[in-house]
Parts: C-alpha cells; structure tokens; sequence
C-alpha cells in the first residue's frame, strides 16, 4: 500500500470516528450548542480542553520552533502551560460560580454596561481570528502534505472541513468529539517520539531520552546536539539567550493570554461544581503536559535526525565535523521523504555551488573555505513534526497516525474557537444587546453565519501568514493576555473597578498592542504594509511583537486603575456580586438570561 | 450576618494568601530558575547541559501540575472549613 493510501485510510478514520461522535451527541438546543449541558465531569472535561488547547501550533508547529531555535523557544513551553496556574487559581473557579456563558456576558455583567460587552466582544474576536489563522497555517501544512497537493490549495481544503465540522457541532457534540481527539492526537504525537527516542538513545521515554546518551556516539544527546549544530554555524542548541527581558515578556504574554483565551475559559463553564474548575484545570494541565513534556525531545531530536541525514558521516563522530561536513549527501540520492516535502513547496532546495550535494548551514557564517556558496536547504518549520517519522524511517502507518493527529488538533481548536466567535456574536452582541426577541432559530442562524465568515477572513489572511503556525498564535495569546484577562482578573479582584475604568483599560490594552503589533507585522497582517522591519534591532527595548501583549496587560492595568480612581465607585448590588462571586457556596448550573 | 461575613472575609483571605504562594513557586521556577537565574544555576549539569535548561523545558511544565493540584486540594479543605463549599 502507498503511504498516500495510508495516509489517506488513518486521515478518513479519524473523521469518520468524530462525525459518528458528533451526530451522536447533537447538540439539542441553544444551551447544548454553547456549553453541553453543563454537566461534564473534570477528567472528561480537563481531556476536552486539552484538546482545545492543543492545536496545529502545538502539535505540529511548537517542536519545529523548538528544534530551531532550541533553549530560546522554551518561552512556548513554559508559557502554554504556566498558564494555566493563573487561570486555576484567579479566572475559573470565580467565573464557574458567575454561572454564565460566555467572557462577553461576566464582563458586561459585572462592569454593568452594555459598552463594556460590545469591547469584550470586539476583543474576543480580535483574538480568536488571529487564533485561528494560525490554525489555518497549521492545518495547511497538514493537508497539503497528505493530500500531496501545493499549500495553498491545502489551506482551502482545511478551511471547507473546518467549516462543516463546526457549524453542524456545538459545544456538546464537540465535548465528545474532542474527547476522541485528544486521544487520537496524544497517541499520533508520542508513538513517533517513542520510537525515534528508541532508536538514539535507547530510551523509549522521550523526556528522559532526551536528557540521555546517544547511543551512536556516545556522548550525551544535547551535548552532541550543540557540537553538530555549531559545527554548521548555528547557535548550540542549548545556548543562553542575551535579551532576558523579551523573553520573560515573552513567557508572560503566553501566559496571560491562555487565561484571558475566551475558548479556553468557556471550558470552565461546563463543570457541575466550582471546586470540579479547579480540578478541571489540574487535569486539563495533565493532558497538555503528556504532550509538552514529549515536545522538547521531539524538537532536539528531529533536529539531530535532519542535520544527520545531510551529513550522515556526522551521526558516529565526536570530533572532526569538518571532515564529516565535506561528506554531504548528494541530491540525487536524496530519501523519498525529501521529495514528497519539495512538491510542498515548504521545503526547498538550490544548488548554489554546483556540487550535487546538499549543504545545509547557517548562512550567516563564513565556510568559503570548504567551497559552499551559501545555505542550499530551507525548511519550514512547520513541516518538522510530520515530517520527523518519515526522516527516522518509521514505518508507514506510524507517518499515516501523525497526519491524522496533527488535523485532530488543528480542527478541534479551529472548532472552538468559532464556537466562541459565533456565540459572542449571536449571543452576546445580537441577543443581549440589538434583538433580545430572537428565536432560537434566527440565534442559531446568526451563530452560523458567523462562523462562515470568520473562517473566510482567517483563511484569507492564513495564506500569507505573519509567522509559523505557533507565532501567528502566539499573536492571538498577546492580544487576549493584553485585553480580556485583565478586566476578568479586576472584576473578581477588585470590588472597586467600575464600567469606565474597565472599558478604558481593555481598550488601551487592546489598541497598544496591535499598533505594535501591526507596526512590525504589517496593517491587519497585510503583508508589505509594516512601517519598520521585524528584526531586534528595530523593536523598542528589544520587546517583540510577540511579546508584548504582556506590556499591554500592564498597560490595561494602570488605564483601569487611573480611569476607576477619577469616576463613580459601582453601585452596592454590583459589589455584593463580586463578594458572591468569590464564594463557590450557591453555585447553580450556568443559566441563559 | 455580621459572624457570616467575617467568616468570608477571613475565607477570602486565605484563599489569596494560598494564591500568592503558588504563585510565587510558579513565578520562581519559571522566570527564575529557567530563565534569569540560568547562568547561575549553569554549574550543575543535567544530562548534557545545564539545570536551568531542564528547568524550562521540562521542570516548570512539573511543577505547574503540581501547583494547581496542591490549589484545588487545599481551597476544598477552606471550602469545608469555612462551610462555604457547595
């Protein structure tokens, strides 16, 4: 069998498994299309939200960026997990006890104006569109390699079954969904991990693998990681990064945004009890971590494995890499994997010095004296977690599982977050504020239009995405961390906070963090229309785009604080809400209006 | 009703006191020892680089699970305590 039809066979039974979930547990009503009944218990719970959480930036693009850029993409690992420590302990139990549906509905409640719901609808979708062209890169990549079609046409056929997927869904039919996703996709990440940890250490726990021997050569596998990499140019593997201060702001906009992710915190809507969110969130960190913890060994193992098969004479040494450098594979004989990648087109080659061989280097170092004219390789990132069982010689249905776990992820969180979309939209800004009178027909047509529409726009803008799949996310985790989580962390926090300090802090949040995101990345990501160029050189104290939804959440802070001081303390009955709030005695199930 | 509401104060102040300490654990292993504290945690090597290294692959994500378990085990004993569980 070809591996296409593998791929193929894996790919279509995956689906067909989530489909038979779905029309299974259809959602019912408006109430089950938003929060599947409310009663789901926290295991159940903590494995759907890991599915949620885990998208294509997780499991198909963090590893690339990890093997990439080593040490220094910690900042992902850290930052979408530490996350969740902050919504365990200041957002969900508080928000399960408000007992509401959606991040619109606590902030319009408890700020008590309409204004502060229409900027938290605006903030939510700002987030979650970016979010989800990620996705759409993630999902891309994905479906252009398995269906073996360009990219671009991968991104579209990603889009129609994201499309169908969600609108005929809700939230229960995907609570079980997702359930089956997770674990598809958590046995598709580690049984590859397994055996490529197998194969070079002889450890078959990749989180310990990593930290062992390499068995070809002797020396510890990290230790050997830097030596081949620095012997091509590049930064070890391991090496400490100069600008601490981008990357604690890095990991705290990571951070924060996973507490101020509207798809995320709807999860915690779904529990019976208050105390279930806390748990939930402890079990929802479970799960990610099976696959965190694997990550970091995918990333510096698929790294070893690629620079190997370039220079296979470089996999026994422990000195002379030189030597071993000059021994660069021939294109001709290049592994069938290879070329399956280059019809992709996000994986090429150029013979700049006419040798036949690849060289595969850092192009900003100098090795004219070994006849290389420039770095003839480049790839993607996003292509090192699918394409990592295939550079190990793992057998076919071990690569036909990854395409299929590495589509559960980008659909189940594409899946959430327009779920999130639609119900800010159609709830929150149509139901409660314009036509309080809709049927619950005309709610679920205007939540569905409204996907449609925000998957055109992301998919649109996914074909000339600001970054990888994990930085274009990354994006949305900056944009979310500077606007929504603050005003959620004040309206538990501080009894005091009122509607306008509320209102001029998610905005100003909101608005710094895009300019400076849009200054770097281009007008609405428009490629080409940036003012200044992407580089540290240019960024204000060496802070990236990508970091700086931290500034803006202290920026959101001081506005709030500074507004609320100079205008009207809130009226008693808000303050007793938030005393209430803050107490999980009382509790009912989430109730609509 | 004056005993119920000091008892909840009193509730909401441990409750803040519990958060301020995991969070302090949570801030200490991840923007300390994994990231600012790195170069002085370099001279203890773990498996072919350093503690700091593991420390932000692999000790923080460790550590969080930990923290948001010990959360959840202690605010249900408040809850009780308190008598304001559900």
């Amino acid at each position: 069998m070809s591996q296409f039809a593998i791929n193929l066979l894996f790919v279509g039974a995956s689906f067909a498994l989530y489909i038979g979930i779905a029309i299974w547990a259809r959602a019912g009503s408006t109430k089950d299309f938003y929060v599947a009944g409310g009663g789901v218990h926290p295991i159940t719970n903590g494995m759907a939200t890991a599915a949620d959480w885990m998208s294509a930036a997780s499991f198909i693009s963090m590893a690339g960026l990890l093997a990439s850029g080593g040490y220094a993409n910690s900042t992902f690992l850290m930052g979408w997990t530490g996350g969740y420590v902050i919504l365990a302990m200041l957002l969900a139990p508080y928000l399960r006890k408000f007992g509401k549906f959606t991040v619109p509905d606590f902030i319009g409640d408890r700020f008590y104006s309409n204004t502060a719901r229409l900027v938290a609808v605006i903030c939510l979708i700002v987030a979650s569109v970016t979010y989800v062209i990620g996705q759409m890169t993630g999902a891309g990549v994905a479906f252009s390699r398995f269906l073996e079609v360009p990219n671009t046409a991968g991104i579209w056929i990603a889009a129609f079954i994201v499309f169908l997927y969600a609108v005929f869904g809700g939230m229960k039919g995907i609570t079980y969904t997702q359930v089956a996703q997770y674990i598809v996709l958590i046995i598709a990440y580690t049984i590859p991990a397994v055996f490529i940890a197998m194969q070079l250490t002889g450890n078959p726990i990749p989180m310990f693998g990593m930290f062992s021997t390499h068995t070809e050569s002797g020396v510890p596998l990290l230790t050997k990681l830097d030596d081949v990499v620095s012997a091509l140019g590049f930064q070890d593997y391991t090496a400490d990064v100069d600008n601490k201060l981008n990357m604690v702001l890095f990991t705290l906009s990571l951070m924060v945004g996973t507490a101020g992710l509207p798809h995320v915190i709807i999860r915690f809507f779904t529990v019976p009890k208050v105390a279930d969110a806390r748990w939930s969130a402890g079990w929802a960190l479970v799960f990610i971590a099976l696959l965190y913890l694997t990550a970091p060994a995918v990333g510096s193992m698929a790294r070893l494995n690629l620079v190997t098969t370039v220079y296979p004479e470089m996999a026994g040494q422990t000195e002379n890499y030189a030597d071993a450098a000059e021994e660069a594979l021939r294109y001709e004989d290049r592994p069938e994997w290879f070329r399956t990648w280059e019809d992709t087109g996000l994986l090429t080659f150029e013979d700049k010095n006419d040798d036949g061989r690849i060289q595969f280097y850092n192009d900003g170092s100098d090795f004219e004296d070994r006849g290389w004219e420039g770095n003839e390789l480049d790839v993607n990132n996003d292509i090192m977690v699918l394409a990592n069982p295939e550079i190990a010689n793992l057998p076919g249905w071990v690569i036909g599982l990854i395409a299929a776990g590495g589509i559960a992820a980008a659909l189940s969180t594409a899946a959430g977050l327009l779920l999130a979309i639609s119900s800010a939209i159609s709830h929150d800004l149509i139901k409660t504020m314009i036509n309080p009178k809709i049927s619950e027909k005309g709610e679920m047509l205007a939540a569905r239009i409204s996907m449609a529409g925000a998957i055109l726009l992301a998919t649109y803008l996914g074909l000339n995405p600001p970054g990888f799949a994990a930085q274009t996310v990354a994006l949305a985790f900056g944009i979310a961390g500077a606007s929504l989580f603050p005003a959620l962390m004040m309206g538990i926090f501080s009894k005091k906070m009122n509607n306008s300090g509320a209102v001029a802090g998610m905005l100003s949040g909101l608005i710094c963090t895009l300019l400076y995101i849009f200054t770097y990345l281009g007008w609405f990501f428009v490629p080409g229309t940036n003012m200044l160029a992407n580089e540290p050189a240019q960024w204000i104290f060496g802070i990236s785009p990508l970091s700086f939804g931290a500034v803006g959440a202290m920026i959101n802070f001081a506005v709030a604080f500074a507004v609320c001081s100079v205008t009207k303390a809130p009226p008693q009955e808000i303050q007793e809400l938030v005393e209430s709030v803050r107490y999980p005695k009382g509790a009912g199930v989430a109730v609509d209006h | 009703m004056a005993d119920d509401k000091s008892n909840a104060a009193e509730y909401w102040k441990a409750n803040v006191r519990t958060i301020i300490g995991c969070l302090a654990v949570w801030a200490f292993v991840s923007y300390g020892c994994a990231i600012l504290f790195r170069p002085i945690l370099a001279s203890i090597p773990v498996g072919g680089t350093d503690l700091g290294f593991w420390f932000a692959q692999q000790g923080s994500i460790l550590t969080f699970i930990v923290l948001i378990f010990f959360y959840a085990w202690k605010m249900n004993k408040l809850d009780e305590k308190f008598g304001l569980g559900e």
